[in-house]
């Protein structure tokens, strides 16, 4: 099966769009929580309240689904010149990764919040009573903790979002799970291809999730010494 | 938006039964419950034995929640679609593939929350439960396994909604459930798909934030009892 040089052609193209599928949704949404999380420190009730219902919105409906409404129901209303020049490139591509990326987004944020929210407030006053300044005491005593605490479940979640890439394939994106189906329907080795893409699925992932283990081991979140 | 409720509003809900089979929210309901309850009683098993002292059936454990935690679903409903036939000689419904396949997958999950609720009963409670002259089964079984079912509850639910969001990819091999719905209307209407999915997708807001509530104030209940205050 391997042997075959169409098959291996077929199998890289759909390893590559997974990888760049999520590695792209992992950057965008990494940088889409933390713009949230900026957002989220104006005091407005109203921007309060709009970020509360972009995150319950990504977390409460199935990623499929939100998929389906980019893909199906956006360009209804995009503007005329956003649809154009995602329409140049691949369009099931991009809707996908913006989809995946804005999901992965609203996880991230609470992830970023609860460790922010796990330091206690006498870290800040202390940093403060010692001369640091607001954005020093940020800088120096809140994040380098903070980011401990948020790590491990944003190592959870990129996992997660690595197994949800294969949801893509449902609007026709050639992700890994896509050309397994098509390298199926065009050699009907059924068992064999399959076996070679849960592999590669289960690899990559077991593999995120050690990087995931050896972190959590090198920085521990409690700072006994 | 009112007519499209009247026209579409039961098909979201109940498919096209009863004119046919139970589709809709009602057939995603049906399926993750379906899915939980089955995945239990294999969760179980599993659960106790990656807190066992047996070192193979750690190791087999183990390795049956972390394969099947890695691999997506959408993957393994592919391989039960083609494996079940062969294995048990006959033609499958989709509804039966789907429900394997969900079974298998969340029996991982489910097996995580089992062995988290069994580490979070005190060591106190089995060296008591040992000390009276409890075997290991009659420990497990009536001291250990009792109080980390409650303790469960909270989990237990938001798997659910984890489960109910699942369910939505198995509509491609033709499971009749909510977007299946979405997708008949989709090809019934031709236009407003943007409608049609939003709308779906606040059945779906609808229905998971209120389990995530309820499991928020479960979660909640069990705190205030652990630290022994009056609710």
């Amino acid at each position: 099966m391997l042997s075959d040089p169409e098959v291996v052609g077929m199998l890289t193209t759909g390893i590559t769009v997974t990888l760049r599928l999520f590695a792209g949704a992992l950057a965008g949404g990494f940088l889409l929580a933390m713009v949230l999380t900026g957002i989220n420190l104006i005091p407005s009730r109203l921007v309060r309240a709009v970020v509360a219902l972009y995150v319950e919105y990504h977390r409460n409906v199935p990623t499929v689904v939100q998929i389906l409404v980019w893909y199906f129901g956006m360009p209804e209303i995009l503007p005329e010149a956003i649809r154009v020049w995602i329409n140049q490139g691949n369009t099931e591509f991009s809707f996908a990764l913006i989809a995946l990326s804005l999901n992965v987004s609203a996880y991230y944020y609470e992830d970023i919040r609860s460790g922010i929210r796990a330091i206690p407030a006498t870290q800040v006053e202390a940093a403060r009573s010692i001369g640091l300044g607001a954005v020093q005491a940020l800088i120096y005593v809140v994040l380098p903790q903070a980011v401990r605490y948020a790590v491990p479940p944003i190592i959870n979640r990129s996992i997660i979002l690595f197994k949800d890439t294969s949801l893509a394939m449902v609007i026709g994106v050639t992700d890994l799970t896509y050309q397994t189906k098509r390298i199926e329907n065009a050699t009907f080795q059924t068992f064999q291809i399959f076996m070679i893409s849960t592999l590669i699925y289960l690899c990559m992932a077991l593999l995120i999730s050690a990087l995931g283990s050896h972190l959590a081991r090198k920085y521990p979140a409690s700072f006994k010494s | 938006m009112i007519e499209f409720l009247h026209t579409y509003g039961m098909l979201f809900l109940v498919g096209s039964w009863p004119n046919g089979p139970i589709g809709g929210f009602a057939g995603t309901l049906i399926l993750a419950a379906l899915g939980l309850a089955g995945a239990f009683p294999a969760a179980l098993v599993i659960g106790v034995a990656r807190t066992s002292g047996n070192a193979p059936l750690k190791w087999l454990s183990s390795a049956w929640v972390h394969t099947f935690r890695s691999i997506p679903l959408i993957m393994i409903v592919f391989w039960a679609y083609f494996l079940l036939p062969v294995m048990i000689g006959f033609e499958v419904p989709p509804f039966s593939t789907a429900l394997a396949a969900i079974i298998v997958y969340e029996s991982a999950f489910l097996a995580e929350i089992v062995r988290a609720g069994i580490q979070s009963v005190p060591a106190g409670q089995v060296e008591a439960a040992r000390a009276v002259g409890l075997g290991y089964f009659q420990t497990l079984w009536s001291v250990q396994l009792p109080q980390a079912l409650s303790n469960m509850i909270p989990s237990l639910v938001n798997q659910f909604v984890s489960t109910i969001k699942a369910t939505s990819i198995v509509y491609i091999i033709g499971v009749q459930e909510a977007a299946f719905s979405a997708q008949q209307i989709n090809s019934i209407e031709l236009t407003g798909a943007l409608r049609t999915y939003l709308v779906l997708a606040l059945f779906y807001f609808l229905l998971c934030a209120l389990l995530s509530r309820l499991a928020r104030r479960l979660e909640l209940h069990l705190q205030n009892k652990r630290l022994g205050l009056a609710i």
